[in-house]
C-alpha cells in the first residue's frame, strides 16, 4: 500500500503544478448555469451547497475526532502520563521525555535497527519492481501476461500474519526447505529467529508481499515509452540490452526518479505489523524498530508518555522528510509538465 | 521490434516460471498440508506438499464451533458492515470535494491531505479510542480506520475525470445534487468503487494489531489476531478444541492460515480486471 499512497501525493503535487502551468482553474469548463458572478454571503453558499455539505460531513467528522483528536493527544509527550488521571490530571514535565531519550540505549539501539532496515530496503525493495516490470513488460502473449500479473499482485492483499507464517511454513526449523536439506543429507539452516538473518528475512518477505503489486506505477510508465524509437534503435542494430539502456530506462527515468524521492521522503516508514510480529522471535536487540519500541513502551511497560514522544519525535522527522521530498517532487513534475 | 532470440525466450520463461512459483509455493504447501491426514503429516516432519489422503478433517473440525469459528464470523462482520459505512463516507466526500467551486472546498482538502502528512501517532490513537468508550466494541475495529486518505484522493481523480457537460446536462433537467450523484455519478464509477471497496474490505479482513490493544475480551478477537497467536505466540490452535486424534495440529494451523486467506483469494479474479484500471486512472491520471 506505501507505494501507493506515494502515488496519491504525487497525483496531488502533479495537479498542483498543473493547475500553475494552465494559470489557474478558471478554464475548466463554464460556470454552472444559475450561479451570479457576484459573491454571495457564507450563509447562502452554505444553503446553496447543504446537500454537497451534509454528504461530506460524515468523513469530515471522521477526520476531526480521529486524526485530529489524536494530534492533540500528542500533549501526552510532555506530560508524566498517568491512565488513571487523564491528560487534565497529569503532571506536565516538559522535554523531560525527549531529554531522557537522548540517553536512553534502548531508544538508539531502536534507531539503529530502523535505520538499517530502511537502507536495506531503499537498496533491495526498491529496484526489485522495476526489475520484475521489465520482465512483465516483455511478456508478448496476452494471456500469460495477464495470468502472471494475476499470481504477483495476490500476496499485496495477505495480511501480515500470513505472510509471516508462510515464511515460518517454508523457511521454519521445521519446514519445508530444511526437510529437504536433511532428505538429501545437508545440513539445516536456521533464517526463522536467527537474528543475523533477520535483515535479509524481512526484506525477502517484504518483496514477496509487494514486489508484483509496485510493479503496477512502472508498468503504466513503461506502457507509454514510444513504440517508434524502438524501432528506430532495432533497425540501428540496438540488441535488447542497448535498448532498455538507451530507450526504455530514459524514458521511464522521471517515474523512477520521483518514485525515488518520494520512498526517501517515507524513509523511516517501514512498515509495523511485519515487525511488531517477529520482534518476539529475535529479540529486541536486533528486532526492536521506533515503532515497536513505542508499543512496547507504552502498552507493555505502561509508559505512556515515553512511548508517545518517540511517536511524535519519529511523525515530526517523518513530516520534515515528505514535505521536502514533496517539494522535490513538485519540483520535477512541473519540469515534466514544461517538456511535454 | 526485432524478435528476441530462442535463448532470451527461454531465459524468460525460465525467470517467469521461477516468479510464479516462488508465490504459489507456499501457499500451496500450506492447502496441501492443510487438507493432509495426520498420518501423511508425521511421517513426513509437519508439512507435506501432496497430501497422499485428503482429509477434510482439519476444517470440519475448526468450523464446528470455538474460537476460530467465532473469530470468522467477527471478522466477516467487521468487513461487511466497515466496508459499507466506508464506502458511504468516502464516496460522500470524495463527491464534494470533485465539485468545483463547492462551498469550503479547499479548506475541507487541506484538512484532509495534512492527515496524510501527519498520521496519527499510536499512543494518541489509543486515548482516542479509549476516550470514545470504544474498548471491547467492535467499533473500535472499524471507526478509526473510517476513511483512507489514499483511498479518498483515487475517488475525487476518478469524479473528477467524469465530464462535467453530463452533469450540467442533467442539472439543467432538473437533478437534485443527490441524483446526480445516485443517477449519473455512481453508474460511471462502478471500477473505481469496486477498488476501493476491495482496498477497503482487505485492510478490515486483515486488520489483527487493534484488537490486541482495545479487547480484554479474547473471545471477539478477530480471525488475524487468533491467528497471531500461533505465528509468534507458538500457541497451538489445536488445543482450542477438542478430538486431537483424526487431525494433527499442523494441518489445523495451516487450515486457519487457509481460511483467513481463502476469502481473498475468492474475490480477487472478480475485482482483478477493475482494479489496475481504477489505480491507474486514479493515481496517475496527471
Amino acid at each position: 500500500m506505501t507505494i501507493l499512497f506515494r502515488l496519491g501525493t504525487a497525483r496531488e503535487a502533479f495537479d498542483v503544478s498543473m493547475t500553475r502551468v494552465r494559470g489557474g482553474t478558471g478554464t475548466t469548463g463554464p460556470p454552472p448555469p444559475g450561479r451570479r458572478p457576484e459573491r454571495r454571503g457564507h450563509l447562502r453558499r452554505i444553503r446553496a451547497d447543504r446537500v454537497l455539505l451534509l454528504v461530506a460531513a460524515p468523513a469530515l467528522a471522521y477526520f476531526l475526532f480521529f486524526h485530529y483528536g489524536a494530534l492533540f493527544g500528542n500533549v501526552l509527550a510532555f506530560q508524566d502520563y498517568v491512565p488513571f488521571l487523564g491528560v487534565s490530571g497529569s503532571q506536565w514535565v516538559g522535554l523531560a521525555h525527549f531529554e531522557r531519550m537522548v540517553t536512553d540505549p534502548l531508544f538508539w539501539n531502536a534507531v539503529k535497527n530502523t535505520l538499517l532496515i530502511a537502507a536495506l530496503q531503499l537498496v533491495f525493495f526498491f529496484p526489485a519492481p522495476l526489475a520484475l516490470a521489465l520482465l512483465l513488460n516483455s511478456i508478448v502473449g496476452d494471456t500469460v501476461r495477464r495470468f502472471v500479473q494475476s499470481v504477483v499482485y495476490l500476496p499485496h492483499f495477505l495480511s501480515w500474519v500470513i505472510v509471516v507464517a508462510l515464511f515460518q511454513q517454508v523457511l521454519g526449523g521445521a519446514g519445508v526447505v530444511n526437510g529437504w536439506l536433511s532428505t538429501l543429507g545437508l545440513g539445516g539452516i536456521s533464517v526463522i529467529g536467527n537474528p543475523d538473518a533477520y535483515g535479509p528475512l524481512v526484506i525477502a518477505q517484504l518483496i514477496w508481499k509487494e514486489c508484483g503489486w509496485a510493479t503496477i506505477i512502472f508498468l503504466a510508465a513503461l506502457s507509454q515509452v514510444d513504440e517508434q524509437q524502438y524501432e528506430a534503435a532495432a533497425l540501428d542494430g540496438a540488441g535488447y540490452w542497448r535498448r532498455l539502456w538507451h530507450v526504455t530506462l530514459p524514458a521511464i527515468r522521471p517515474v523512477i526518479v520521483l518514485l525515488l524521492v518520494l520512498r526517501l521522503g517515507e524513509f523511516l516508514s517501514i512498515g509495523f505489523e511485519q515487525f511488531f510480529l517477529q520482534r518476539p522471535s529475535v529479540g529486541p536487540e536486533t528486532g526492536e524498530v521506533l515503532e515497536t519500541f513505542v508499543y512496547y513502551t507504552g502498552f507493555a511497560n505502561g509508559d505512556f508518555g515515553y512511548a508517545a514522544a518517540v511517536g511524535l519525535f519519529k511523525g515530526v522527522i517523518g513530516v520534515v522528510l515528505i514535505y521536502a521530498a514533496n517539494k522535490v517532487a513538485h519540483r520535477l513534475g512541473e519540469q515534466g509538465v514544461y517538456k511535454a | 521490434m526485432g524478435r528476441p532470440t530462442p535463448a532470451v525466450r527461454a531465459a524468460k520463461a525460465v525467470a517467469l516460471t521461477v516468479v510464479v512459483a516462488l508465490v504459489v509455493f507456499p501457499l500451496w504447501t500450506v492447502l496441501a498440508t492443510s487438507l493432509a491426514s495426520p498420518q501423511n503429516v508425521i511421517a513426513n516432519g509437519g508439512w507435506v506438499i501432496w497430501p497422499g489422503e485428503f482429509s477434510f478433517a482439519a476444517y470440519t473440525e475448526i468450523l464446528q464451533g470455538g474460537i476460530i469459528s467465532r473469530a470468522l464470523l467477527v471478522s466477516a462482520g467487521v468487513t461487511i458492515v466497515g466496508t459499507a459505512l466506508s464506502l458511504v463516507c468516502t464516496i460522500g466526500l470524495a463527491y464534494t470535494l470533485s465539485r468545483p467551486k463547492v462551498y469550503g472546498g479547499k479548506p475541507m482538502l487541506l484538512l484532509v491531505l495534512f492527515t496524510f502528512l501527519f498520521p496519527p501517532g499510536m499512543v494518541p490513537l489509543f486515548l482516542v479510542v479509549q476516550g470514545s468508550g470504544l474498548f471491547d466494541s467492535y467499533a473500535a475495529l472499524i471507526l478509526p480506520f473510517l476513511v483512507n486518505v489514499f483511498n479518498l484522493v483515487v475517488m475525487r481523480g476518478f469524479f473528477q475525470s467524469i465530464p462535467p457537460e453530463l452533469i450540467d446536462a442533467a442539472r439543467i433537467d432538473g437533478a437534485t445534487e443527490l441524483g446526480i450523484l445516485r443517477q449519473i455519478v455512481l453508474p460511471l464509477s462502478k471500477a473505481v468503487i469496486a477498488v476501493v471497496g476491495l482496498f477497503y474490505a482487505v485492510a478490515y479482513w486483515n486488520r489483527f494489531f487493534e484488537a490486541i490493544i482495545y479487547f480484554n475480551d479474547q473471545t471477539k478477537w478477530p480471525i488475524g489476531t487468533v491467528l497471531r497467536q500461533y505465528v509468534t505466540g507458538g500457541a497451538s490452535l489445536a488445543e482450542t478444541s477438542g478430538e486431537l486424534a483424526t487431525t494433527s495440529p499442523q494441518s489445523v494451523q495451516m487450515a486457519v492460515v487457509m481460511l483467513a486467506t481463502l476469502p481473498i483469494v475468492c474475490v480477487y479474479p472478480f475485482l482483478q480486471r477493475y482494479f489496475v484500471k481504477g489505480v491507474v486512472t486514479g493515481a496517475l491520471k496527471a
